[in-house]
């Protein structure tokens, strides 16, 4: 069985500026990863060159089996991968039902399987169902965050790259999506998460990537997280 | 009967006259908008594709035998070809650029279409006859109705309003604003935006085409006709607000009958008063009457 994600020696820049230099990972279907770092550190833009929104990109990227790095970004989404962009991306010309729908269903492959109906997100987020006549942008902080995660859900997507889902929320919030992340790995969701707060990932992800200046630093097992935790404080910060 | 001493024929006259002025701002502005939304290039060309428009409705008619009716399929569909080459042969290339390359581009395309045909129909303009369908006049009882005139104002209001219907109503118009918004992250969902900038050219020309169609028979179709006309379109455009598509409907047919009253009540000013409505639009709302501030 293939990884769904096997990245070798990736390097990215923007423009001029040098930003991903030569990373390599791996993960098997139904994990859950976390990249930590700083800011700056290179993990947006990870995410952002396996969706090919970079610049100039070299390396491999494999998502199911499947060569990524010479196609088009619409080609990408399409071998499986939903996207949630730091800045969430809520539309503010379309109201939150249109945002929900736009990620269009994507057509039976490896990397595809049905996505969530639109009734199980609704069920899963009551309050997208309450306000889903509003503008998009109308809604709350948390509300814009959980609509951006959902609508990849329903587009069949199995490997879900979430970039800072639990930046500046409430911790009530927090606490919610942190369970949507628990649910979505039951569901054998595969994800890979960039994160800031520490406690969110901790007790959610398989393994940990650190990323600093644009390369792995260190490689984290869940089971070894306590034992690592000095090494950690101090490649972080917390 | 006269209202303020003019006699309700002729104010009745100047409006409907007003009006079909009103329907080509309204398709023109509609295009433009439309077209910036999503490409971010001010489509400066979208006058002489009208004028290639209107040639290609003389043409068929005169040297082909076709029909009006053929060619208000045909024009707009060979402009819209013509529009889909421009976009990928030489705007593509222009995205990450300033608006102002765009500009230049389809700047320098305007001359380069208006040179072909002038070298072969010269500057003394051609006439199309009405359609005979639609040939003759209605009495309306205060007024004598043009039935061409008629048709022009229905059938443009209609093609606008399908368009602004596709565009705030139906998922395919959801993916267009969206586009507008982010067409990074729109990409990254998976839908071909490429595809769709290339499609959303070659339709918003092909409303300047089909404008065009309708204006043959009722204007001197000159290879300067667009050019007369594009600068008002562009006045219409910043009253209205860029990239609003209700809003350049609204404003295009509104300035029209404006300028259409102008002309009864001060003929002098007929000219420059979209331009006074602009500078008074300016001054109170720089984002223009359907824009939002940024």
């Amino acid at each position: 069985m293939s990884a769904a994600l096997d990245i070798g020696n990736l390097q990215a820049w923007y423009g001029e500026s040098h930003v991903l230099h030569g990373i390599s990972l791996s993960v098997q279907p139904g994990e859950v990863v976390a990249l930590l770092g700083r800011n700056g550190a290179g993990r947006t833009t990870l995410l952002r060159a396996i969706m090919g929104l970079t610049g100039r990109r070299t390396g491999s990227i494999r998502i199911n089996g499947v060569e990524a790095i010479g196609l088009p970004t619409h080609r990408i989404a399409h071998l499986g991968v939903g996207y949630c962009p730091e800045e969430r991306g809520i539309f503010a010309s379309l109201s939150t039902e249109e945002n929900l729908l736009l990620p269009p269903v994507l057509a039976a492959s490896k990397g595809v399987a049905a996505g969530m109906s639109v009734d199980e997100i609704y069920a899963m987020f009551p309050n997208l169902l309450e306000r889903r006549h509003s503008q998009g942008t109308r809604l709350s902080g948390g509300e814009q965050q959980m609509l951006a995660v959902a609508r990849i859900l329903r587009t069949g997507a199995r490997l879900l790259l979430l970039d800072e889902i639990s930046e500046g929320l409430a911790p009530v919030i927090v606490q919610a999506l942190a369970r949507m992340i628990v649910t979505l790995k039951e569901k054998g969701y595969t994800i890979v998460m960039v994160e800031q707060n520490f406690r969110f990932a901790a007790p959610l992800a398989d393994r940990f990537y650190v990323i600093e200046h644009g390369q792995i630093a260190d490689t984290i097992a869940a089971a070894d997280l306590e034992a690592r935790m000095p090494v950690l404080t101090e490649l972080l910060g917390v | 009967m006269e209202i303020l001493g003019v006699p309700l024929q002729a104010l009745m006259s100047q409006l409907l006259l007003g009006l079909v002025n009103g329907s080509f701002y309204a398709m023109l502005s509609l295009g433009l908008a439309v077209i910036f939304g999503l490409l971010n290039v001010i489509n400066f060309s979208h006058g002489a594709l009208y004028m290639v428009g209107a040639f290609l409705a003389y043409i068929g008619v005169t040297q082909f035998g076709l029909n009006y009716w053929m060619m208000l399929v045909l024009a707009p569909l060979a402009v819209g070809l013509l529009g889909i080459v421009i976009e990928r042969t030489m705007l593509r290339w222009l995205y990450k650029l300033d608006h102002l390359y765009g500009l230049l581009l389809t700047f320098g395309l305007t001359l380069l279409l208006e040179g072909v045909f002038r070298s072969f129909y010269g500057v003394s303009g051609q006439t199309l006859d009405v359609p005979e369908q639609l040939a003759g006049a209605t009495n309306l009882g205060f007024m004598i109705l043009p039935n061409y005139r008629a048709w022009v104002v229905a059938a443009s209001i209609t093609v606008c309003l399908g368009t602004w219907f596709v565009i705030e109503k139906t998922r395919l118009g959801a993916y267009l604003r969206a586009g507008t918004e982010n067409p990074k992250l729109v990409e990254a969902f998976g839908v071909n935006v490429p595809m769709m900038v290339m499609l959303t050219y070659g339709f918003g020309v092909a409303l300047a085409g089909l404008a065009g169609v309708l204006a043959a028979p009722v204007i001197n179709v000159t290879p300067l006709m667009g050019s007369n006309l594009i600068i008002v379109v562009f006045a219409v455009v910043v009253i209205g607000g860029m990239g609003s598509i209700l809003g350049s409907i609204l404003t295009g047919l509104g300035l029209g009958v404006i300028e259409g009253l102008t002309r009864v009540f001060y003929p002098e000013g007929s000219e420059v008063v979209v331009f006074v409505v602009m500078v008074i639009v300016l001054l109170l709302r720089p984002a223009g009457l359907f824009g939002k501030e940024k």
